[in-house]
């Protein structure tokens, strides 16, 4: 087995050559902002922004709080994401499977069970867990592109078995909807979309601290280690698929987690979340972000949540619908516009916009970029 | 008795396509290390230029010269943008496996949306001679004439992939290639050149197998190319990657088993056995049936 060599990783372990003395206190400047920045966010539904054409309407509104909401969440999906190709390097074509057993989990526990919020919770984290256990352990005996492929098929049989609604549970192509769960009122309607939003703002910051965390811990190193040369794993003693199935299980796990809000911020599931596309976007994300830096991925998640609902928006307009065919057609396709920028950042910005902010602050090292 | 005939010859027709997609997937692999997400690009691609030249002509688009015609330039319209992907973009990340594999899922996604943009969503339909969607008795079965074309292509097509990696000199050079790439380039060969014949030759086949695909399902639509490259994605797996027998062998098992179990099962179950097969073969030869271990690692 090889690990898969992701791009513009080379940057973290760079970043680690500087002077010692610098890094607890870069890291304590970081934490503030970050703090700060949660703090603003949460207290966005009470306050009366607008940030014309990036924003829908004025922060407090619900089309906005849904807006963003869904940005966090995406965005700390694609944090999972960079847990398993960031950190270990493992190019999984499949994430998308967990995040579907939180929606779909969570919507047959509430739905067709009539189970409460917390048991619900519980046993599709359960899913999760079991989920990303079974099918890790299976694709991780092949290392590399044949990895990525299984993962691939896995995540095609989940989304098959959605929409061809075998066992009569998922609704098929159409979705579930939540109409007969059991939910607290604080969760339902467009009144209280401020809750879901701070609910997502909640997760998101959960998933964050708990891959920061992990990372940071003797098993993060491991993974790290595992991506960069696996023969010294093994010369340490320490089975790297036993690391690699760690990595797979925790993001995995965590995806179930985001998918289980995601189903709440909806009110329903639907099908689109399980396919590939959904799952190619993710890497879009990541990519996108920076594959080296964790909010990198966060940055990329929202970046791109936010790119496709805009740029439709943008499609619809009266500037885009008046040009001639040869223009209109090209732009009137978000994923077009979106694959295209994916293109370049790959062929011309490797690092993403996590190492383009590096190199205009100046302080990313010359030889990886 | 004739439903397991029809079965069989359906199986077989849907295993063409699978053939058609995967053998380009499996050679690009094989020497490039590339895995190409932007083959059901090719696939769809060429199936809409198949399409958009046939019903250029009208009334006349049901011919069987039209037909042919169609084909041809759906298979053109592949090699094309193949090889513009190819010399744009994958040739300037050479060596650089997994930027390369990102290209192409950008260049997937893209090309399929433009698709989107310029034919919309819905599906089409397929303007074939009407011979095709006749029926043929075969052992008391009736079936669809569109099933005997697709396999008479793959069959062709694979004699003539043989032909050419066997005895041919770039055969020769494809083949050493994917055995060991950097000998090939060592004995002083350009090996990029081979890179782009093959991505040519993927194209075109994807092109062929996009416009054969329109007339198996009798209808085209932007996703079919992609659906298509998952279980293509799977045969190459199956059948070990760079081995264009074990593509031709596990496309037609692939195709067998799901249409005997969406047949005798529940429709879906077919898939998921698939899936499960691909589980079961790399639990038992990691490397594919007819691949060599060094490879996939």
């Amino acid at each position: 087995m090889t690990v898969t060599q992701a791009p513009g990783v080379g940057k973290t372990v760079a970043s680690k050559g500087k002077p010692p003395q610098n890094r607890p206190r870069k890291r304590w400047i970081g934490g503030a902002l970050a703090l700060a920045l949660v703090v603003l966010l949460a207290l966005l539904p009470k306050l009366a922004l607008s940030v014309p054409g990036v924003l829908p309407g004025p922060t407090y509104s619900a089309g906005t709080l849904q807006l963003l909401a869904v940005c966090f969440l995406i965005g700390a999906l694609a944090v999972t994401y960079h847990l398993l190709f960031g950190v270990t390097g493992m190019l999984s074509f499949g994430h998308a499977l967990y995040f579907a057993v939180g929606v779909y989990g969570f919507a047959t526990c509430l739905q067709t069970w009539h189970l409460g919020l917390l048991p619900s919770a519980l046993i599709t984290l359960g899913f999760g867990v079991v989920t990303s256990l079974i099918v890790g352990a299976i694709s991780l005996r092949v290392g590399g592109i044949a990895f990525a492929m299984v993962t691939l098929a896995f995540a095609q049989a989940g989304s098959l078995l959605v929409y061809r609604n075998l066992g009569g549970h998922t609704g098929g192509e159409e979705g579930l909807g939540l109409t007969d769960a059991k939910l607290p009122d604080a969760l339902l309607g467009v009144v209280n979309t401020a809750n879901l939003y701070w609910l997502a703002l909640a997760v998101a910051v959960l998933v964050y601290l708990a891959v920061v965390w992990v990372s940071g811990s003797r098993v993060g190193a491991m993974m790290t280690a595992v991506r960069e040369n696996e023969l010294r794993v093994q010369v340490l003693g320490v089975r790297p698929y036993v690391v690699r199935l760690t990595a797979f299980v925790v993001s995995g796990t965590l995806a179930t987690l985001v998918g289980m809000a995601y189903l709440l911020l909806q009110g329903g599931a639907n099908p689109q979340v399980t396919t590939t596309n959904f799952t190619l976007s993710l890497l879009v994300m990541v990519v996108l972000g920076g594959v080296g830096a964790r909010w990198g991925a966060l940055l990329g998640g929202i970046l791109y949540t936010l790119l496709d609902q805009r740029l439709g928006v943008l499609a619809s307009s009266s500037t885009v619908t008046s040009l001639p065919d040869v223009l209109r057609v090209p732009l009137s396709q978000p994923l077009f516009l979106l694959g295209m920028l994916f293109v370049v950042i790959v062929m011309f910005l490797p690092g993403g916009l996590a190492a383009a902010f590096a190199r205009i602050a100046g302080h990313a090292p010359k030889e990886t970029l | 008795m004739s439903v397991v005939v029809l079965l069989l010859i359906t199986g077989l027709g849907l295993g063409a396509l699978y053939f058609l997609a995967a053998s380009g997937l499996s050679l690009i692999y094989g020497l490039m290390r590339v895995l190409n997400f932007a083959h059901g690009a090719f696939l769809t691609l060429g199936g809409y230029l198949g399409y958009k030249v046939a019903s250029a002509f009208g009334p006349d688009s049901r011919t069987w010269p039209v037909f042919l015609l169609s084909l041809v330039v759906g298979a053109a319209g592949g090699a094309a943008f193949a090889a513009l992907v190819e010399l744009v973009l994958i040739r300037r990340l050479y060596e650089r496996e997994i930027e390369q594999v990102l290209v192409t899922v950008g260049i997937g996604l893209a090309a399929v949306a433009l698709v989107v943009g310029i034919w919309g969503a819905d599906a089409r339909p397929y303007p074939a001679p009407a011979w095709m969607s006749q029926v043929t008795g075969v052992l008391g079965a009736q079936v669809p004439n569109s099933r005997f074309v697709c396999i008479l292509a793959a069959v062709l097509v694979f004699v003539l992939l043989n032909l050419l990696l066997g005895k041919t000199r770039y055969g020769l050079i494809i083949r050493a290639g994917v055995e060991n790439r950097a000998m090939v380039a060592a004995l002083g060969i350009d090996v990029r050149k081979s890179f782009t014949a093959v991505f040519v030759l993927g194209g075109a086949l994807a092109g062929l197998g996009g416009v054969l695909a329109g007339l198996y399902n009798a209808s085209l639509s932007p996703g079919g190319g992609d659906s298509l490259l998952i279980f293509a994605f799977i045969v190459v797996v199956i059948g070990g990657l760079g081995s264009i027998r074990g593509a031709a062998i596990a496309a037609v098992v692939v195709a067998l088993l799901q249409q005997f179990a969406n047949y005798y099962a529940t429709s879906g179950v077919g898939d998921l056995m698939v899936v499960l097969a691909l589980a079961v073969v790399l639990l038992v030869r990691p490397a594919g049936l007819f691949g060599r271990s060094v490879r996939i690692a």
